[in-house]
């Protein structure tokens, strides 16, 4: 999902855009503007000291919070760039994506020029494209400028070979273009249990490789990322204590409503998870702080009460600001599509404003109503594309989150605008989804189930939100009226 | 006076008619739907009493204006004949009738109403306009709808929404092209020779206009044999010299009225004295041209392909699916039996157009060809719709209550065990019983004695009534692992 501006703060906003995009064209561009080097890169400075109200300029260069690793003693910007959410395209003549390079290097010169200097892959990213394209963009730059984090993600059984898990870990420095990676993860450990841990790692020998990779120097951090099976979890706290592995960071999902999470289990409870490894003294990594983008676009009533505490910030920055204040955070990663969120989300780390107490409570209320919303939990991560039956899982949910957020779903067939509402949502989930992407032909097979890193049951999900397509199109009574549903 | 009065209402007549064929959102047919019904030979094949006594009274009283006002090919070929400026630079002129090459089309026509309904329907206007709004004019009207459709996605507003345009039937697209072609070159070069020489709905009524009570009359003492009125008739059955009126090809278009410059042609009651035109000569060099090019309609074929499929990169490729051959053809509910869709369709499209799923197109089979029969790959037959059986003007399919339709049976879902997915690749798949609107799919287990191994769907005939989803939603392509076989005759379960 990408990270949307408030609605309200809109033409200030596509103001800033205008204006720094063309003084980024000055700075950057290629050939056309080559004269005007860093001609107006002072000129931002001065207006930086407005940046907690109205954004009326660029975000700073030399603000950005930083944290510091107790491991190796990197200097790392509380902005971390997710790099797994890059602009594609259409290849020319054909429907297959590709990378847009050319707006990657623009975005990626532009973060390291604003001080981010953190940079998240996976080989399994944009379809296997997303290291290639980083590699590329950052090529450009001095290493000691940037760090690296990807990840072994062999998730499928025939990765988990020995051979081809090492072939994989050697494959990223090729894509990277580097010598050594400075952020080395498992990825997504805890789906399917330590089970499936010992298959990915212990049964091939991957995790002594690994190991031993570090002693070399060839990976500075070794860590893992988190979603799932808490046992596993608590499994890996445990030899850390016993100094079976020591892990020098843990990526974790952390946002204001997971941080006690009402719906799941303590799985997914980003506070039992922080403190886990604030207590041993491990840097967190935060994945997922703005929930895919769902925490971007809140519905109405809640996204109200932040603005009427902070008129001029968007819902995002709130995210942002509670993923970055815990001090054992050492960075908040976000998957920035497009040139507004980053610049968004860097004027909410240079510098990061703590959340103070009042306004934790606040994001604790908003978290409780929130998860009173019939939303689907879906981060649009694409793990469980494709779907072998042709379904568009995440634009499904992403879909139906929209229609929820924006209160354009009928609650009821006796709704005032009922008709319209019905007619909106069917024409909108067609214009949305061709009719065979969507929900109704999923079959139930559950293949997508233990790919989904939220533990979403999809099948289920889809049932769910196709029942109550079904009930639109043959314009059923529903709602409290009549007592269904 | 009364021109412009048949012009205008002829005009409001045809653009309702032909958004009666457009439409596919089912707004306009609750409206307009009578227009359909009130066409003679809807109203005949229907038993539709009451319609074909007022017809016959029309025409008794006014001579042909059905075919000026109702009838929807008559108008377009006034239009064709209006861009073609025939009567105005190049005039008419009067033309002997064609008598027995039009009784012997109606002889003809009349024995293929009997023993095969869909093929007389070739020259049966009403049915020849539907086929020639619904397959070539209604694809453009959406083809415009989506253009509408793209720039409201644009606007982000709701108002027009995208519909497929897909060719339902090659065979009966060449079948309106020729039609389009034969009847549109005959009113270009001789206005309305299709409705007096081939038309059968023209022989019928011509017979009664022959003796209607009011009719153009010409004053013998004004006229001056100038001809003005033989040169504006479009249905050249004027002969100036001889100051006669064929009444039987008069269509009451009023033209002549207006042509008279003296005034001697009044639109008026006068007793019934037996019709002037005695002469009927014969012509049957341009029969068998007509003929000929009403023949090639059978061989015309089209090669226009269906829109592809768009599939992105991120998604798993889908396969077409492909029609199953059914031993017996699926026909919509409320056709009440083959046979009786059969003789009482005249292959207008109508249902075509309306059905808003796109699962009916014009059947290819010769016994059947041109009527509607039923496919499943683009969606199946919702059991709340009734559009198809509250559009049909000629009752081949009957209309239906919500409530009915839900419990009849048109057919029965037979499980492929070589194609499902259950036993193919060994996934447990519930796409069929999912979605089964009365609860004949069920799943058991692929092997009896373990009821744990992959379960496989079984179907209760006497519960299925045939719409489709189970077929339309088995993922296994190109042909679906389970499929609906049509009944002859639909029962009420």
């Amino acid at each position: 999902m990408k990270i949307k501006l408030d609605k309200s703060n809109h033409p200030i906003e596509s103001n800033i855009s205008l204006i720094s995009r063309r003084s980024f064209f000055k700075l950057f561009g290629a050939g056309t503007a080559a004269s005007a080097m860093y001609g107006c890169g002072t000129k931002t400075s001065k207006t930086s000291e407005s940046q907690s109200g109205s954004r009326t300029d660029e975000p700073p260069k030399d603000k950005m919070t930083c944290r510091s690793n107790p491991n190796t003693g990197d200097t790392v910007s509380l902005l971390g760039y997710g790099c797994m959410r890059f602009p594609t395209r259409k290849k020319e003549g054909s429907e297959e994506e590709e990378i847009d390079q050319e707006l990657v290097n623009q975005l990626i010169d532009y973060a390291l020029a604003h001080g981010v200097n953190y940079f998240d892959c996976s080989p399994r990213y944009i379809q296997g494209m997303c290291e290639g394209a980083t590699g590329r963009a950052l090529a450009r730059h001095p290493r000691n400028k940037f760090f690296i984090a990807t990840k072994m993600s062999n998730f499928d059984p025939e990765k988990q070979k020995r051979e081809n898990s090492i072939k994989m870990y050697r494959n990223s420095f090729k894509e990277l273009q580097v010598d050594v990676i400075d952020y080395y993860l498992l990825h997504s450990i805890g789906g399917g249990g330590m089970a499936n841990f010992n298959a990915r790692f212990i049964d091939n020998g991957m995790l002594d490789f690994l190991k031993e990779e570090r002693e070399k120097g060839t990976i500075r951090n070794l860590g893992f990322s988190f979603h799932g099976d808490v046992e596993v979890y608590d499994e890996m706290m445990r030899w850390h204590d016993e100094g079976k592995v020591h892990w020098d960071f843990v990526q974790i999902q952390l946002n204001y409503v997971d941080w006690q999470n009402l719906n799941n289990n303590k799985s997914t409870d980003a506070h039992y998870l922080y403190d886990e490894l604030h207590r041993r003294g491990i840097p967190a990594v935060i994945m997922e702080p703005l929930l895919g983008g769902r925490l971007a676009t809140l519905p109405q009533y809640l996204f109200l009460q932040l603005k009427t505490r902070r008129p001029e910030e968007s819902a995002a920055s709130w995210a942002f600001r509670f993923a970055g204040t815990p001090d054992g955070v050492l960075t908040v990663l976000s998957g920035m599509t497009a040139m507004e969120h980053l610049q968004n989300n860097l004027w909410s780390y240079s510098p990061l404003e703590h959340i103070d107490k009042q306004e934790d409570e606040l994001l604790a209320e908003i978290a409780k109503e929130y998860q009173k919303y019939p939303l689907v939990a879906c981060t649009n991560c694409q793990y469980c594309m494709p779907c072998p039956y042709g379904l568009n899982i995440p634009g499904v949910f992403m879909y139906y989150n929209k229609c929820v957020n924006e209160g354009s779903v009928p609650s009821s067939s006796q709704d005032k605008n009922y008709r319209k509402l019905r007619r909106n949502f069917l024409v909108g989930y067609d214009r949305a989804l061709e009719s065979i992407r969507q929900a109704d032909h999923c079959i139930n097979c559950n293949k997508c189930v233990p790919k989904c890193p939220q533990r979403i049951r999809i099948p289920r999900e889809m049932r769910r939100i196709n029942d109550f397509v079904e009930m639109l199109k043959q314009g059923k009574d529903f709602g409290e009226a009549s007592g269904q549903k | 006076m009364l021109r412009k009065l048949r012009i205008s209402l002829a005009f409001i007549v045809f653009v309702l008619m032909m958004l009666l064929f457009f439409d596919f959102t089912g707004t306009f047919h609750r409206f307009f739907g009578l227009l359909a019904k009130v066409q003679l030979m809807p109203a005949i094949l229907a038993v539709n009493t009451v319609i074909i006594i007022a017809l016959v009274l029309l025409t008794l009283l006014f001579g042909r204006i059905y075919c000026s006002v109702i009838c929807p090919l008559g108008v377009l070929q006034d239009l064709i004949s209006h861009f073609s400026k025939r009567g105005k630079k190049r005039p008419f002129n009067y033309s002997k009738p064609l008598t027995l090459l039009r009784w012997t089309i109606f002889a003809a026509f009349a024995l293929l109403l009997v023993f095969a309904a869909n093929y007389a329907a070739l020259i049966e206007p009403y049915s020849v306009f539907g086929r020639i709004a619904a397959n070539i004019f209604a694809p453009v009207y959406k083809a415009g709808n989506n253009v509408l459709a793209f720039f409201a996605e644009k606007t982000n507003s709701h108002a027009f929404y995208t519909t497929d345009v897909w060719l339902k039937s090659g065979i009966t697209l060449g079948i309106a092209a020729v039609s389009l072609i034969v009847v549109g070159f005959m009113a270009w070069k001789y206005g309305r020779l299709y409705c007096n020489s081939i038309c059968p709905v023209g022989t019928v009524l011509g017979l009664i206009s022959r003796f209607s009570l009011f009719k153009p009359i010409i004053n013998l003492e004004k006229c001056t044999t100038c001809g003005a009125c033989a040169r504006k008739c479009k249905s050249q059955c004027i002969h100036p010299k001889e100051h006669t009126i064929d009444y039987s090809r008069c269509v009451s278009c009023f033209n002549c009225l207006e042509a008279c410059e003296q005034d001697a042609m009044k639109f008026k009651f006068s007793s019934n004295k037996a019709p002037e035109n005695a002469n009927r000569p014969e012509n049957k060099d341009f029969s068998r041209r007509s003929f000929l090019s009403i023949a090639t309609a059978f061989v015309a074929g089209s090669t226009l392909k269906a829109q592809e499929d768009a599939v992105d990169g991120g998604l798993a490729a889908i396969e077409k699916k492909k029609r199953p051959r059914r031993t017996t053809t699926l026909v919509p509910p409320g056709a009440q039996s083959l046979r009786n869709l059969n003789r009482h369709c005249t292959a207008c499209g109508l249902c075509i157009s309306a059905c808003p799923n796109n699962i009916l197109c014009p059947s290819n089979k010769i016994e059947m060809l041109m009527q509607p029969e039923m496919n499943y790959e683009r969606s199946f037959c919702r059991p709340e719709c009734t559009e198809c059986s509250s559009v049909c003007p000629t009752r081949a399919i009957r209309k239906l209550t919500k409530e009915e339709k839900s419990s009849l049976q048109i057919g029965h879902s037979v499980w492929l065990r070589q194609n499902c997915l259950a036993v193919r690749d060994e996934i447990n798949c519930e796409a069929c019983e999912k979605h089964c609107p009365c609860g004949a799919i069920s799943r058991v287990p692929l092997a009896a004695d373990k009821p744990d191994s992959v379960k496989i769907p079984v179907v209760d005939t006497e519960r299925c009534i045939g719409c489709g989803a189970c077929e339309y939603y088995c993922p296994a392509r190109p042909f679906a692992a389970i499929y609906v076989e049509g009944h002859e005759n639909h029962k009420f379960i």
